[in-house]
């Protein structure tokens, strides 16, 4: 039937356009009301719908649905009315007929406002992503369940508590002052490039959910992007960053779930379309003097999705690497970084440099050094993948690391039965 | 773990054969700077990477004599500083090995941090 595919379209795009107005009417405090209005609305259109057929305009149904019952709802409770907001007594003369504006700027401007709002840092990262997922992404619990890998009541009560804490807080529905706005945003961003990895780089078998995270946390990247207010070269840099992964997503995943290392990807499966919407936005975050983490991440981003290999491509990523590390360290970026170093300075430089990093028990660090042994002393190199073997679980990874450890076993000229 | 100020210093020579370099020089040279201090950054070790100084400086004496600085008698200067992070004197010593100003003429002077 047509309504069982359109009505749950309809729930993800028009979901949080509705609890974004009304949260903001009502303030941070009534937030569940707002909820249930537009559960409510849903609710009868999956009644209605079915018995009278779709209407001709959906979505305006849905909307003018959604206005009257909330102008009930405020009919009948006289002093939820009286204490809501003064933006309703503000706006029309006599309060006891709101006006509900579902206007194409009211629901942009509400739906900004709610992302700060979601995006608060009271929350833990966790519960931020959660309730994104939930109130700006239109997602259930039960998706949201199934992408962290988490039961429904436990969703249930993480959303509830991210509610709480953001009640407790009394944070107010509204966009920043223009002094707090750089400094929420980077807030913002953090959470919205975790939503993405989420989607990129678990380990969930649920491709079309991973990809909708993925391609969720862009249109709310993109969203700030088209405010003027919250548009800034970071935020275009994070945005390009998320073109140039999601543009190896149907290369580095099979259709198990399972990781396929970048050197062993179908490059006939890179999304050029992404690339191509990547650089584009690279260009626009090349404004304004200050360079942020994401503008690094995109430009390394920028290399391995255009060139699969050439010395210039190296050097390029070893200095943005660089300048990422000194910016801020982290473990990946320092393994990364030390994988471009053997690509332009050689092998014997790299191990110098990769031994003094000492991630033991990181897959990455070992898998590195397996590498940067290989022919170089297969003896060495086959114990680090040994170790690298260990502690992957992806399939198609642990292959291609067995093929390693055969090609050094057939290459060593060191006695192997002293290893170990 | 101890934070131990590194002061680069040169000679006055070298500091004027800076000034005569090729663009591709100048830029091998940054690429030499880049690689040395993203190893350290790599490591996890750098605390602050610090910034070059301008090669003029001033000296303030008691009684509000100046002169112009940085060079002193033996016609050193002090062009930059970083801070890095390290158990010891001898581990400083190491991560400061790979300094590119050891191979003009230079040195690097190496100081415990004391926190207050």
């Amino acid at each position: 039937m047509i309504k069982d595919t359109i009505l749950p379209h309809l729930f993800r795009t028009e979901y949080q356009k509705l609890v974004a107005v009304l949260c903001r009417l009502f303030g941070i405090e009534y937030i569940e009301i707002a909820e249930d209005i537009v559960s409510d609305t849903f609710l009868s259109a999956a009644e209605l719908w079915g018995i009278k057929g779709m209407p001709e305009n959906p979505t305006a149904w849905l909307y003018t649905v959604a206005k009257n019952k909330t102008k009930d709802y405020l009919k009948h409770h006289t002093v939820f009315s009286q204490k809501v907001s003064k933006v309703l007594q503000n706006n029309s003369e006599t309060w006891s007929e709101p006006e509900i504006d579902l206007s194409v700027k009211n629901i942009r401007d509400s739906q900004l406002a709610m992302i700060f709002v979601v995006c608060n840092p009271c929350n833990a990262p966790q519960t931020q992503i959660s309730m994104a997922l939930n109130l700006l992404c239109g997602f259930g619990a039960e998706e949201i369940a199934s992408a962290f890998l988490m039961n429904k009541r436990s969703v249930y009560k993480r959303l509830q508590r991210g509610k709480d804490r953001l009640r407790a807080a009394r944070v107010v529905i509204g966009q920043p002052s223009f002094p707090e706005i750089d400094a929420r945003l980077k807030a913002v961003a953090t959470t919205l490039y975790l939503l993405f990895n989420e989607g990129y780089y678990s380990c969930g078998q649920n491709i079309a959910l991973r990809r909708d995270l993925c391609s969720e946390a862009m249109r709310l990247t993109s969203m700030l992007i088209e405010n003027d207010q919250t548009n800034r070269p970071f935020i275009n840099a994070l945005y390009a960053l998320m073109c140039f992964q999601s543009s190896r997503f149907n290369a580095r995943i099979n259709v198990a779930g399972e990781t396929i290392l970048y050197h062993n990807q179908d490059i006939s499966l890179w999304d050029q379309e992404f690339i191509h919407k990547g650089i584009q936005y690279l260009n626009l975050a090349a404004q304004g003097n200050t360079i942020s983490n994401y503008h690094l991440e995109a430009g390394i981003a920028y290399w391995n999705a255009t060139v699969v290999d050439s010395p210039e491509k190296w050097e390029h990523i070893l200095q943005l690497y660089n300048d990422l590390l000194i910016l801020e360290y982290s473990p990946v970026a320092a393994l990364n970084r030390t994988y471009a170093l053997y690509k332009v300075n050689g092998k014997a430089k790299a191990i110098v440099e990769a031994e003094l990093i000492n991630l033991k028990g990181h897959y990455l660090y070992h898998a590195l050094l397996g590498e940067l042994y290989t022919d170089v002393d297969n003896s060495q190199a086959i114990q680090h993948w040994q170790l690298a073997l260990d502690l992957v679980h992806s399939i198609p990874d642990k292959a291609v690391i067995q093929a390693k450890i055969l090609y050094c076993m057939a290459n060593n000229t060191t006695p192997y039965n002293n290893q170990h | 773990m101890k934070n131990y100020l590194l002061m680069y210093r040169t000679n006055q020579e070298a500091m004027q054969t800076l000034a005569q370099r090729t663009p591709e020089e100048l830029q091998a040279n940054t690429k030499r700077w880049m690689d040395w201090i993203g190893g350290i950054a790599a490591q996890n070790k750098l605390t602050d990477k610090g910034n070059r100084l301008f090669p003029s400086g001033k000296v303030l004496k008691p009684n509000g004599v100046t002169s112009d600085g940085p060079y002193t008698e033996i016609k050193e200067c002090i062009i930059g500083y970083s801070i890095i992070a390290a158990a010891s004197y001898d581990e400083a010593i190491l991560l400061a090995g790979g300094c590119p100003v050891l191979n003009s003429g230079g040195n690097v002077e190496i100081r415990e941090v004391s926190e207050l």
